[in-house]
């Protein structure tokens, strides 16, 4: 894991006379700005095109409450909404894949490890099966479910504490009781249904208006301060139980604190997208690679988040038009074509 | 610890008496009850009575099925989890069942296969291909970091597959009529020529698994020291790649994928009796076809007379039993 850093140029950068210091990474610095520049103009592409085309001018002046009324309704009605959630979920998730892979001190660790988006799938599929499913309420459903398979993880996998691999070895156990659920109740669903289920299971932002922006934004605004507060201790928790415990990090408190917040953020996303889990496993991977650092961090995985799944929905809404596909189809698609690749690539400069 | 050497040996044999257990149920367990001495009578000479019949044509074929299967996924997951040292691995990972699953969903989809028997290859084939694919993209696992690359190619690999898979199944609703059935995973509606096309494969499969317990745990004291004993650290990792193929591909083809088994069954092996693959891989090999046989069994009564396919209930049994072993006892990492 740490083959991966050469020697790293940081500087110190102290403030109001050294009250605050911290320490930047110029390359991490650089790679965060440059995804968000990308993400922003993949933004800007996907309010541009559609079934009806807007040229640029049109999507500015649109944006600015200039436009007609044709484009305005599909601008900042349609299109915007949906790309802001984009960008809202794949923060949350890439930054809560983050915590778990470092907490888990495993690259394949993610959300999924403690059985939110199993849980979730469950309870938005009854929600589908047994009441129609409405968006709202499937939203419910989901947030509910998975909220029942992490509190269902933690509790069993506690015991005089929390255990990396004992977490993990529960939210098997339990994520597989839930996914031979899912597997049943699509199995024996009628075929409207199960379709409908397994478009949800994948994750979509088909119909994302504002009302779905405000819940999501709000849900990050709250969480995001917590989750910087919080985040101090990981490269603590990293070096191992004890010695966090001689730096004097709080170990259970640290680790239950820094849990609810990745769940909580696994949550809004999932409840606004679907439990598109690769975002989380493959957002922090990339941005470690990219930053060149040893463990993945939080901002860069949170952006890069943010632009595979942007990147995503853009080629979901276009690539089968005029029909689409769900997004987690392509975010699968797209983050495993990239993290192969970069496999391939770091292969070829280490030998 | 129960370390000592006679108590692992009758822990074994009490693994083997589990699985006879298993076995008897298996044939004996169904729609109709057949009494356990109409059953041996049976075995031995049929006498082509209804009962015999049953027994004979119906349940020991899904019984050996079951059984042959729950060996392979329960090594091939012991030697996965060696192999890239990470107890997040199941033998899916170096991609066998997303493989089989996108081959299965372009047969069904796009050469109108609907038959059992007529996935097989495909599902091999598919198997196979994404195999080779993610042993190249992960370098086999070389060097240090070198398992978690193999890992992330696994699921790399992995996640552009289910894409596919799913993508498919979106655009062509029949393919998702069919597919749901085939992701479950189970033993009944499996014919018999499906069991002899795949058995030379679990065979040989199960023999190579437990050759390569030694050079296993060397390679799982760190690569310096496995050199340092001498074993061919390449020769192995090549070797048990190919192992979890044969073993977890051919029992993907034959009744879909079973992810759980293969996860829990190491991770239950090791709590009972440590890290030590010698004794993991054998107990893996005979606890794996208990907890498959026996959710089989349950399936067929639960909700009589219509069945609960073996992958639902394995999850639903073998899940509880995981943290509750994991919860009891100190957890043994790799």
């Amino acid at each position: 894991m740490r083959t991966l850093s050469p020697a790293r140029s940081i500087k110190d950068v102290r403030l109001a006379a050294d009250r605050v210091s911290f320490r930047i990474e110029p390359r991490t610095l650089v790679v965060c700005l440059i995804l968000i520049l990308v993400t922003a103009g993949l933004v800007l592409v996907s309010l541009s095109v559609g079934d009806y085309p807007v040229p640029f001018p049109e999507v500015i002046k649109s944006l600015q409450g200039e436009g007609s009324r044709l484009a305005e309704l599909f601008v900042v009605q349609r299109r915007l909404p949906r790309a802001l959630v984009a960008v809202v979920a794949g923060i949350a998730f890439g930054v809560s894949g983050a915590i778990f892979q470092r907490l888990t001190h495993n690259p394949l660790g993610s959300p999924d490890v403690i059985g939110f988006g199993y849980g979730a799938s469950v309870g938005a599929i009854l929600v589908i099966l047994f009441y129609g499913g409405g968006a709202l309420l499937t939203a419910t459903g989901a947030f509910v479910g998975g909220l029942v398979a992490a509190i269902a993880v933690y509790v069993l996998a506690y015991r005089n504490g929390v255990n990396g691999l004992r977490l993990v070895l529960v939210g098997i156990g339990v994520s597989a009781i839930f996914i031979a659920i899912i597997n049943y109740l699509v199995s024996r669903a009628d075929l409207r249904d199960a379709r409908a289920a397994t478009v949800w299971i994948v994750g979509s932002l088909f119909e994302r208006r504002w009302g779905d922006v405000q819940l999501v934004g709000f849900g990050l605004l709250l969480l995001i301060p917590i989750t910087v507060i919080l985040s101090r201790y990981l490269p603590m928790l990293e070096l191992g139980d004890d010695a966090a415990a001689a730096l004097g990090v709080p170990l259970e408190r640290a680790r239950l604190g820094l849990v609810v917040v990745a769940v909580g953020l696994t949550a809004i996303a999932t409840a606004s997208t679907g439990p598109i889990g690769f975002v989380a496993l493959a957002g922090p991977q990339l941005a470690r690679r990219l930053t060149r650092s040893p463990g993945a961090g939080l901002t860069a995985a949170g952006l890069m988040g943010a632009l595979l799944l942007v990147a995503s929905d853009l080629i979901a809404r276009r690539a089968a038009a005029p029909s689409e596909l769900p997004v987690g189809v392509v975010t699968a698609g797209v983050g495993g074509i990239y993290l192969g690749w970069l496999l391939l690539v770091h292969s070829r400069r280490t030998r | 610890m129960t370390n000592s050497l006679p108590r692992r040996i009758a822990g074994l044999l009490l693994c083997l008496a589990l699985l006879a257990l298993a076995v008897l149920l298996s044939l004996a367990v169904g729609a109709r009850a057949i009494p356990f001495s109409t059953v041996v009578d049976a075995l031995w000479h049929s006498d082509g009575s209804p009962e015999a019949v049953i027994v004979t044509t119906q349940r020991v074929p899904r019984t050996i099925l079951g059984l042959l299967i729950g060996m392979a996924l329960g090594l091939a997951g012991a030697v996965m989890q060696a192999l890239t040292r990470n107890p997040l691995a199941d033998p899916g990972l170096l991609g066998v069942n997303s493989g089989a699953a996108a081959a299965v969903v372009t047969a069904i989809s796009f050469f109108g296969i609907t038959t059992a028997s007529g996935y097989v290859w495909f599902a091999f084939a598919g198997a196979a291909a994404a195999t080779v694919v993610v042993y190249l993209l992960g370098g086999g696992g070389k060097g240090p970091g070198g398992p978690v690359r193999l890992a992330l190619a696994g699921t790399s690999i992995g996640a552009v597959l289910v894409a596919y898979t799913y993508g498919v199944q979106m655009l062509d609703a029949k393919a998702l009529d069919q597919f749901r059935f085939w992701i479950v995973g189970g033993l009944s509606g499996r014919d018999q020529s499906v069991l002899l096309d795949v058995l030379p494969f679990l065979v040989v499969g199960i023999v190579i698994a437990l050759l390569l317990s030694r050079p296993l745990n060397a390679l799982s004291l760190g690569e310096d020291t496995g050199r340092a004993l001498g074993v061919n650290l390449a020769g192995t990792r090549l070797a048990s790649a190919a192992t979890v193929t044969l073993l977890c591909g051919a029992a993907t083809a034959a009744a879909g994928p079973f992810a759980f088994i293969g996860l829990a069954v190491p991770h239950a092996a090791r709590a009972l009796i440590g890290a030590d693959l010698r004794w993991v891989l054998p107990y893996a090999m005979l606890l794996a076809p208990v907890l498959l046989l026996g959710a089989d069994v349950v399936g067929r009564v639960v909700i009589t007379p219509s069945e609960l396919e073996a992958g639902i209930v394995t999850a639903l049994i073998g899940a509880p039993v995981l943290i509750a072993l994991v919860r009891r006892r100190q957890v043994v990492p790799l």
